[in-house]
């Protein structure tokens, strides 16, 4: 695999037969996964199952051990010298938003455009403004995260992602830190995203959020990936026993 | 320390206390034996030559400055305000401080004469020595601490070599050993640079992990966060990590600052002309060893008290930001 076929068309994202150790524990075992361009994925499972550790190995926050993956037609492996390009090419938003908390809103937005892509300053600010407003907080932007509600910051990691021209973005648990009352409006933002043909791949417990936005929802538990459907099919003729007592204790509630 | 909201009953309120208080200090007096003291010589008339007044008059005048010191301790106590309190205890031991040094006899003509060579070459020196050794340790320092959390065998076992070295040696030891070693290997250096250098590699080990610290402590999502955007290590260093790191490194780097301060006196075995060394040499000549050693002594101690205050002033600022 070169940078020579990117962008033809196939899979923008493209596991094989990966395992991942750490150590002696086996965190991830043989998984196979092709993501399409414009596709919503959202994977689900009980805490400890490896979803977050999956998708922290596209971006190779984490590495894997063996078998390959295949991000935008770039291999990664741990002697790669474009790392920082594939990694500007994937958003990620993460549970704790990780915004940097020295930077106001507007920096934390246009550090990534002005400092990796080399972007003029006045474009950088003019393309956060956007995105800013696309996730409804632009008269934030000269406030510091720390006095933003949690909800609110969240959608500056969002705003702050986009503002690299992703082509993938990956969810970490986004709404797991997050009060309750703040969690739909976050929703509501990668609901948006989703319509505007992102390809997203979202680690979440909300249901509600696969069900309607989802084009497949994937289940995993220690470490494997137990069944792969899509929304319906998924919530209402689950396959495997372990999806089936999953789905009973979560929507239960 | 957070107080609580509710206080305990003073001590000094409590008969028993005060009791247990004075017998303590009545035995600590009696072993010192006060009656050559001032106190003894106040209580002559009634006491007689405090030499022949033997173990009665040894005990009175015991008696009357434990007597004394409670009392005082009684009424500090009563001072309604802590502010005042403290000025208070301040102030008396101030006194009792200058009373020492006064009843060494000093000639203050001697120390007029001299004090403004003392501020102008010495302090001056004492100065900049630390001010350029302090900035060239912090530059050794972020390297150090690079080096030291680096997964590159190579860097980290010279940063843990070095800063093993330079703070398993006494300073002293460093500053002979630069002085007198590097000319052996036919690089003759002066006094000061030597000086400069010493206090540089030994503060320089000592704060590599200060900045280790400092870089630990931020959160490793600010990594993540910063990698996710295709951030490169130097550039995240530069632009995310060192700045939030920065204001916790400060507040123990004017700490740092203040003992290199006192520290550069180990310069003065060399010859370097600060403060300490015209504190040894000045009163030479003359047998007056004690006005100048008092005299630089309370000149350091001006110099932490002021830079204790700016040290401070800058450890509020950076809390007022943090908690923005």
């Amino acid at each position: 695999m070169s940078e020579d076929n990117q962008n033809t068309i196939g899979p923008i994202i493209s596991i094989k037969d990966m395992n991942k150790f750490y150590d002696d524990f086996q965190a991830l075992t043989d998984i196979n996964l092709d993501v399409n361009v414009g596709e919503r994925i959202v994977i689900c499972g009980p805490s400890g199952s490896g979803k977050s550790t999956l998708i922290r190995c596209l971006n190779r926050l984490e590495a894997h051990q063996s078998g390959s993956v295949n991000v935008n037609g770039v291999e990664l492996h741990q002697h790669m010298k474009n790392i920082d390009k594939v990694r500007s090419e994937v958003g990620m938003v993460f549970q704790h938003f990780n915004l940097f908390p020295h930077m106001t809103i507007l920096e934390n937005c246009t550090a990534g455009p002005m400092w990796v892509n080399n972007m003029p300053p006045s474009d950088a600010h003019e393309m956060a403004m956007s995105y800013l407003n696309r996730v409804k907080i632009p008269e934030q932007a000269n406030k510091y995260p720390a006095q933003l509600s949690g909800g609110q910051q969240q959608r500056v990691a969002i705003a702050r992602s986009l503002c690299m021209n992703p082509k993938v973005m990956l969810f970490d648990e986004p709404t797991s830190a997050l009060d309750p009352e703040m969690v739909s409006e976050v929703l509501d933002t990668m609901t948006d995203l989703a319509e505007s043909g992102m390809t997203m791949i979202c680690v979440t417990h909300e249901m509600g959020f696969a069900k309607r936005v989802a084009d497949r929802v994937i289940f995993m538990d220690e470490g494997k990936i137990i069944e792969s459907n899509d929304p319906i099919a998924f919530f209402e003729n689950p396959q495997s026993d372990r999806t089936k007592k999953f789905l009973s204790q979560v929507l239960v509630h | 320390m957070i107080q609580d909201t509710v206080t305990d009953e003073v001590l000094l309120r409590k008969p028993k206390f005060i009791a247990f208080l004075f017998s303590i200090i009545l035995l600590c007096f009696f072993i010192i034996d006060p009656s050559q003291s001032i106190m003894g010589e106040l209580l002559e008339p009634a006491l007689g030559d405090p030499e022949k007044s033997g173990i009665y008059g040894h005990f009175i005048t015991s008696f009357m400055l434990s007597a004394l010191l409670v009392l005082n301790l009684l009424a500090i106590s009563f001072i309604p305000r802590f502010r005042f309190q403290v000025i208070v205890v301040w102030v008396q031991l101030l006194i009792l401080f200058l009373s020492f040094f006064y009843s060494f006899d000093l000639s203050f003509v001697f120390i007029r004469s001299k004090i403004w060579f003392m501020i102008t070459q010495g302090i001056f020196t004492t100065l900049y020595v630390s001010a350029i050794s302090i900035v060239i340790a912090s530059f050794i320092a972020i390297i150090g601490a690079i080096a030291k959390m680096s997964s590159n065998g190579f860097a980290f076992a010279i940063a843990s070599f070095y800063t093993s070295f330079f703070r398993g040696l006494p300073l002293l030891m460093q500053v002979y050993l630069i002085y007198l070693g590097l000319p052996q290997i036919g690089y003759v250096i002066d006094a000061v640079p030597a000086g400069i250098i010493a206090l540089s590699l030994c503060y320089g080990a000592y704060m590599t992990e200060i900045f280790r610290a400092g870089i630990m402590s931020i959160d490793a999502g600010q990594w993540e966060g910063s990698r996710a955007l295709g951030f490169k290590f130097s550039l995240i260093m530069r632009k995310i990590i060192l700045p939030q790191s920065i204001p916790l490194i400060i507040p123990p780097t004017g700490n740092q600052f203040i003992a290199m301060l006192k520290d550069s006196s180990l310069v003065s075995v060399i010859g370097v002309w600060e403060l300490m060394f015209l504190a040894r040499t000045l009163g030479n000549k003359t047998f007056n060893h004690m006005e100048m050693l008092i005299t630089a002594a309370m000149l350091y101690w001006m110099m932490t008290m002021v830079l204790e205050l700016i040290q401070s002033r800058i450890e509020r600022k950076y809390q007022k930001r943090q908690s923005r």
